[in-house]
């Protein structure tokens, strides 16, 4: 029991990690349609400038701050670069573009920061809380709470304030979007820094569990985007209950399977989805109009 | 000019070698050759089929161990562990593809992305028979009791396969099953209207190029003596996709252009160490913003011809 307790715990927090990443996509598919392949990029930006920040001396607050808005900057410069003078191409060639600009980031980082693994201090200490016979580590609390936070922010977001409804009448239908005044240019440059944030917010919280170096993005970003589907891409709840669900199945079968065979799992699971429920969890249905 | 093609493709391949000082010029032609193999194939599915793998290193990868596990390890002759990978290669992909090409939106992408980390996550920890992480070497490839080896000699394997493949490529294209490929290129719902069966074509060229990877896997291979699981990288797979969008979508000639561009930048950034990936992104960046119909395409719509 306690060893079950044990997996489920290290599950439900890399799980929070990987719903922000789920969000992430969600909201730049809704708007777009794009699938952003850059997304596990952002959890990699935020973790790496956190750490180069942190070990510069600047205070914990300052260098949250700085690690949080630069990767959102990074994602309104994507948008602005080179979503946006592609406007009118087709899908393909925008996830294209994306990926091109996932290896930019990527390599840029690896040349600045070097091929290391770096780790970051706990925010609130090392001394792990028993439970159950299972030790919590305090930063598991802090990724599930900020996590859960953010959740209800952005639901708060969506349901409560203009920009968030229309992002959302956006994501519904452009056109009218557009004929009832809506800017869809800036939808998407919002859309970009809010995906990027929640991104970066992951990443953050999840390096000081799992250290974070370069190359850390294409892992999360997917296991982020296998989350989203199997919660049904396009849904914000579908997104958090996905994210959870992937990182409690992959903690558990690396716990009783085969720890080599953790990060295939994820991929099993996409298969898995795609083959019995391929409108994921959540998912609506959706008939193509022409 | 359409017509000349061939035999101009197959005049150029006949008259390199006179241009070519040394081995190494001989090593980077062949491995021209075997990427612009692979990119035919692959341009056939993101050019026509609308659709991206970003797993076809795991393709590769396949071909190149069932190349060297299967004569290594269970003693088959190398010809049949190539026609065993590429054929489990081939059902691999049918079996992957199937579920998804039912769906909309680009679900090919992720689970092909997936497909190529699970491959490499497979070869890496069997290491009992690949050799895990440091690779393993490949027994030479033999035919009619003649070993093939240097260069020289694999110069004209991998020249007969692209002219091969080209040939092949250009007649599918003037076949119904090659139409029924334009028609669904043009416009997927008016090719369904005049009954394409889009998920079963576009399966059929996924399963196609997925093939030719796991052929060219297989013959590299051989041809290079070892083989380690950095074939079947994620890296890799973009490269291939980055030589596509550089030659040109659905343009046969596209292909060949763009791997042999884009397999000698490797060479020129040897020396930059991780600028090479940042090249890589920056190339697809550009390309699909400023030229997103590719070189040949654009070059040949620029003056009056038309592929």
């Amino acid at each position: 029991m306690a060893q079950f307790l044990q997996f489920l715990f290290s599950g439900v927090t890399v799980g929070a990690g990987y719903a922000l990443a789920a969000l992430g996509f969600t909201l730049i598919y809704n708007a777009s349609n794009v699938i952003n392949f850059a997304q596990g990029e952002f959890i990699m930006l935020g973790g790496v400038v956190m750490v180069i920040f942190i070990h510069a001396g600047l205070p914990l607050p300052v260098a949250l701050a700085l690690a949080i808005v630069l990767p959102a900057g990074v994602g309104i410069l994507i948008e602005k670069l080179a979503i946006q003078p592609a406007k009118g191409a087709d899908v393909v060639s925008l996830i294209i573009i994306t990926i091109g600009a996932s290896l930019l980031i990527r390599g840029l980082v690896q040349i600045w920061f070097g091929k290391g693994t770096h780790g970051l201090e706990p925010f609130s200490g090392h001394a792990p809380i028993s439970v159950g016979g299972a030790s919590l580590q305090p930063q598991s609390l802090w990724v599930l709470g900020v996590t859960a936070l953010v959740v209800v922010a952005l639901w708060l977001f969506f349901s409560r304030t203009v920009i968030g409804k229309a992002i959302r009448a956006t994501s519904c239908n452009p056109l009218a979007a557009q004929l009832v005044g809506i800017d869809i240019q800036r939808v998407l440059l919002i859309s970009y820094a809010l995906s990027a944030a929640l991104g970066a917010v992951g990443g953050i919280l999840l390096t000081p569990l799992t250290m974070t170096s370069y190359d850390v993005g294409i892992m999360l970003g997917l296991k982020g985007f296998v989350a989203a589907v199997v919660g049904g891409l396009g849904s914000g709840l579908g997104a958090v209950i996905g994210g959870l669900l992937v990182g409690v199945i992959e903690a558990m079968s690396a716990g009783y399977l085969s720890s080599a065979y953790k990060d295939a799992v994820p991929f099993v699971l996409i298969f898995v989805i795609l083959f019995f429920m391929p409108r994921g969890l959540m998912g609506a249905k959706v008939t193509e109009r022409v | 000019m359409k017509r000349l093609a061939m035999p101009l493709l197959a005049l150029i391949l006949l008259l390199l070698p006179l241009l070519l000082p040394n081995s190494y010029y001989y090593d980077l032609v062949i491995r021209m050759a075997i990427n612009a193999v692979i990119v035919l194939g692959l341009n056939l599915l993101i050019g026509f089929a609308g659709q991206i793998s970003l797993g076809h290193a795991g393709f590769f990868g396949i071909g190149a161990y069932a190349s060297a596990v299967l004569p290594t390890h269970f003693g088959w002759h190398p010809l049949a562990a190539m026609a065993a990978g590429a054929l489990a290669t081939a059902l691999l992909a049918a079996l992957v593809a199937k579920p998804i090409f039912r769906l909309h939106g680009h679900y090919l992408a992720m689970a092909t992305l997936g497909l190529g980390i699970i491959i490499a996550i497979v070869i890496r920890n069997e290491g009992m028979y690949t050799g895990g992480p440091d690779g393993m070497p490949v027994p030479p490839l033999e035919i009619f009791g003649y070993e093939i080896s240097g260069e020289r000699n694999w110069y004209w394997v991998f020249a007969a396969n692209l002219l091969l493949s080209v040939w092949l490529c250009r007649n599918l294209m003037d076949s119904p099953f090659g139409r029924a490929l334009r028609a669904l290129h043009g416009s997927e719902v008016a090719a369904q209207v005049v009954g394409v069966d889009l998920a079963r074509y576009k399966m059929a060229i996924f399963v196609f190029s997925a093939f030719f990877a796991s052929i060219m896997g297989s013959l590299s291979a051989h041809y290079i003596g070892f083989v380690t699981p950095n074939v079947a990288d994620f890296f890799h797979s973009i490269e291939l996709v980055t030589m596509v969008v550089v030659g040109g979508m659905a343009s046969v000639f596209g292909s060949l252009v763009g791997a042999v561009l884009l397999t000698a930048l490797p060479q020129a950034l040897v020396s930059f160490d991780g600028w090479e990936t940042v090249a890589f992104g920056a190339i697809l960046m550009l390309f699909m913003i400023f030229l997103p119909r590719g070189l040949v395409p654009t070059l040949a719509a620029r003056f009056g011809r038309g592929e």
